[in-house]
């Protein structure tokens, strides 16, 4: 085929894909717009239940409580994203040049409030919003600002630690449903007494392993002790 | 409770910009930005529905949901990112084979 | 209250737009810098959508996760992308597989 039959052929084709791309979204339209105009869902449910959660947060009593199981398998799913880009070669080496005062200065004053925030963050996320995720997303870029001004972490900490640190989080929610599944015969089901404590725990454990994640993801590749 | 309708909507419109977007572009970097895209339209629409509740506060379980998926989806991104630059390491392109110039 | 919802629409619908408008330049966009860019501030904005829906945990974590983090990484594999690209293209150092 000649250039012009292919282009015209590809200009025939985009235009086919709008008209049924068109259709798709007027039948999506369609359907949402014929969706009843009040659905309870299931919030009663869970205002229902929301004493023996531990938590006055509708949303991290739902996150780490009632669908805790959801959370614990994302949990895997981050690590496994992390083995699939660590198995597909070495983190890129950064260039040996100074970094910009201008940067070094704003990291110096950053980095300690996006620790405060980070902490803040996961307190607060029992009553207000906010939780392990935001919580490890700030903590996340925080290491992601201290990666961009060339400040890497010690060689000693690149090895055994960072990986003790990644599988922190899932680790503490494996435990405590085995723990809870020995004690009780349920897993992953929180006495109503100490439910606030356990979702702290697993909370912290989480925002740690969720910042150093993301991290680690930014990097882009495994980190040889050598590099 | 109709501007509840109009981000579902708007939802709807991104899925469906994100896929012609995805399905017509050829560098893989594009379609990484598609399927993005396409995530947020989706995450836009379960919880706009998931805020018709009869009372003043909105359904949380979407809420959970959608905060799941917006961690997925970064986390495929860094997966997706890391495969393209294999794919330009090996084969010097960042397009797809079949879609790869001669 | 009538000049109250007139705003609030007035709201949704500059949002809505600024969503859609936002994503299809992004996606249109011929420059790959500025097609990441435009899509860190379509993530800003969806966050702002977030809250109009109130929906605050959400908003907080497509602010840091979904602009932030993405953006960041969007940004470093293009960097690394263009890298290649040069490298290639100066020394020819394709590594291509055996047929």
């Amino acid at each position: 085929m000649s250039v012009t039959d292919r282009s015209r052929l590809a200009l025939v084709f985009r235009r086919v894909l709008m008209l049924l791309l068109l259709g798709l979204a007027g039948g999506l339209a369609y359907a949402v717009l014929s969706l009843p105009d009040q659905a309870v869902g299931l919030s009663d449910r869970v205002r229902a239940n929301m004493e023996t959660s531990g938590v006055s947060n509708p949303v991290t009593a739902v996150l780490l409580n009632f669908r805790g199981y959801d959370t614990l398998l994302e949990m895997a799913v981050l690590l496994v994203a992390l083995l699939g880009v660590w198995s597909l070669g070495s983190a890129a080496v950064y260039r040996r040049s100074n970094p910009e005062p201008v940067l070094l200065s704003l990291v110096g004053v950053l980095v300690p409030m996006l620790l405060l925030m980070a902490g803040y963050l996961l307190w607060v996320g029992a009553d207000a919003p906010g939780g392990a995720f935001q919580a490890g997303s700030v903590l996340a870029a925080a290491g992601i600002l201290m990666l961009l001004a060339c400040k890497r972490p010690p060689v000693q900490l690149l090895g055994w630690s960072l990986r003790l640190v990644l599988v922190l989080g899932l680790g503490a929610f494996i435990a405590v449903g085995v723990s809870l599944l020995s004690a009780s015969g349920m897993f992953l089901q929180y006495p109503p007494g100490l439910a606030g404590a356990l979702i702290l725990f697993i909370e912290a454990a989480a925002t740690l392993s969720i910042g150093v994640t993301l991290a680690a993801l930014f990097l882009g590749g495994r980190l040889d002790p050598d590099a | 409770m109709n501007s509840i309708l109009l981000y579902a909507l708007a939802g709807v419109g991104l899925f469906t910009l994100g896929l012609y977007a995805l399905i017509v572009h050829a560098h893989l970097l594009r379609k990484i930005l598609a399927i993005n895209v396409m995530g947020s339209g989706v995450f836009l629409v379960l919880v706009s529905l998931g805020g018709r509740t009869p009372g003043a506060s909105p359904d949380p379980v979407p809420h959970a949901m959608v905060i799941t998926g917006i961690v997925v989806a970064v986390s495929a991104t860094a997966l997706a990112l890391a495969l393209m630059l294999r794919v330009q390491a090996k084969t010097g392109q960042t397009l797809l084979p079949e879609e790869r110039l001669e | 209250m009538e000049t109250m919802t007139v705003l609030q629409w007035l709201l949704d619908g500059m949002l809505v737009l600024a969503l859609v408008w936002l994503a299809w330049r992004a996606l249109s966009s011929p420059d790959l810098f500025t097609a990441i860019v435009l899509f860190i501030a379509f993530g800003l904005m969806m966050a702002l959508a977030w809250v109009r829906l109130q929906a605050p945990d959400i908003a907080l974590a497509e602010a840091a996760i979904g602009a932030g983090l993405t953006g960041a990484l969007l940004l470093s594999a293009l960097a690394r992308s263009n890298d290649l690209a040069d490298r290639i293209n100066d020394d020819q150092i394709v590594d291509t597989e055996k047929k």
